[in-house]
């Protein structure tokens, strides 16, 4: 009988898998109709940053070449903007249900990459962003709810996912490295 | 009337093995309540790359898998060393993902569809431009929630 079920066990622990299904959670823009044309959304170019990856992985925001590591807080002095500069995002006045009205940010982070750009240095920057915006609102929730978002319950998250929104665009795929011919 | 006489030697019992099985069995229960089967056979060497800020995916059952990478050494003398799309257990190209997403959804019921996650599952050092296409094909189909498949490591 033992033996029988260590043999199934040992048969199980063969074939199965145990590896976590974990990763990057982004949602794709909607496909515009191929009759329709590309109109430039009418964004002020103060409330929008781009954050460009060539295929040689150099990276390239807001105007200046950046090391992966400056890039976290660079896009966090963005999206707060904390002396009112003329050039960095605007804020708006927002209500929200269950907090009041709030300062919003309305800065937008435009993602642009070239076909030769690496997988994983594309991953590293995707990461970087998504981390400048989960450490603001770590922030935002620690002045307002003294917790930390992920202690938050489920309807104070959603104010905080309304206070601090996660604005980043995946552009169209465009040649970002210009070539001489 | 020596009730309480020592009867020869004594000797430690040995240990009862007739839980033995019942042990074992409970083992064998819990991995096949918590594994999940190999279902497709890997084709593609992928190498996730790593990342500090992952979220767990919530429903298994309605994502779709696509693997981007280098053939296994096996299929190199067929299909060479460029990056290849792996879907369910064949190479594919660009065009299949179409048919691919399409079954895929047919698959699931109606109220489930609008939660179909697409996990791409790229090698770290897949070029972007062949995952670029597969995100513009994604859109083409309308599968736009997706996840980047990687793995956690610490931030620096």
């Amino acid at each position: 009988m033992a033996d029988i079920s260590f043999l199934m066990l040992i048969f199980f622990l063969m074939v199965s898998t145990m590896d976590k299904e974990e990763g990057i959670s982004r949602r794709l823009p909607v496909m515009p109709p191929p009759d329709m044309k590309v109109e430039d959304q009418k964004v002020n170019r103060r409330n929008i940053i781009q954050v460009k990856v060539n295929a040689q992985d150099r990276l390239f925001a807001g105007n200046e070449i950046l090391d992966i590591t400056q890039l976290k807080n660079k896009i966090k002095e963005f999206m707060t903007n904390p002396q009112n500069d003329p050039n960095l995002p605007d804020k708006e006045m927002i209500f929200i249900e269950g907090y009041g009205d709030c300062l919003v940010s309305k800065g937008v982070i435009s993602l642009q990459n070239d076909r030769g750009t690496s997988y994983s240095k594309y991953i590293e920057v995707q990461n970087e962003l998504i981390r400048a915006v989960n450490e603001l609102r770590d922030e935002w929730s620690i002045a307002n709810y003294g917790k930390r978002y992920s202690r938050l319950n489920e309807d104070q998250q959603n104010i905080v996912r309304k206070a601090v929104p996660q604005n980043i665009s995946e552009a169209e795929p465009k040649d970002v490295t210009k070539r001489r011919r | 009337m020596s009730k309480f006489v020592d009867k020869g030697k004594k000797e430690t019992p040995g240990i009862s093995t007739a839980s033995l099985p019942d042990i074992v069995f409970m083992i064998l229960m819990f991995f096949m309540v918590s594994v999940s089967m190999r279902q497709t056979e890997r084709k593609v060497m992928v190498s996730l790359p790593g990342a500090s800020e992952v979220a767990k995916l919530e429903r298994k059952d309605l994502t779709s898998y696509i693997y981007i990478g280098t053939p296994t050494l096996q299929y190199q003398d067929l299909y060479g060393t460029e990056s290849q799309i792996q879907l369910n257990n064949a190479f594919r190209s660009i065009e299949d993902i179409r048919d691919f997403i399409a079954s895929e959804r047919e698959s699931m019921s109606e109220a489930d569809r609008p939660l179909m996650t697409v996990s791409i599952k790229a090698d770290e050092d897949t070029r972007m431009g062949i995952i670029t296409d597969v995100k513009q094909e994604l859109r083409r189909c309308s599968a736009l929630r997706i996840m980047y498949g990687a793995r956690k490591v610490n931030a620096h």
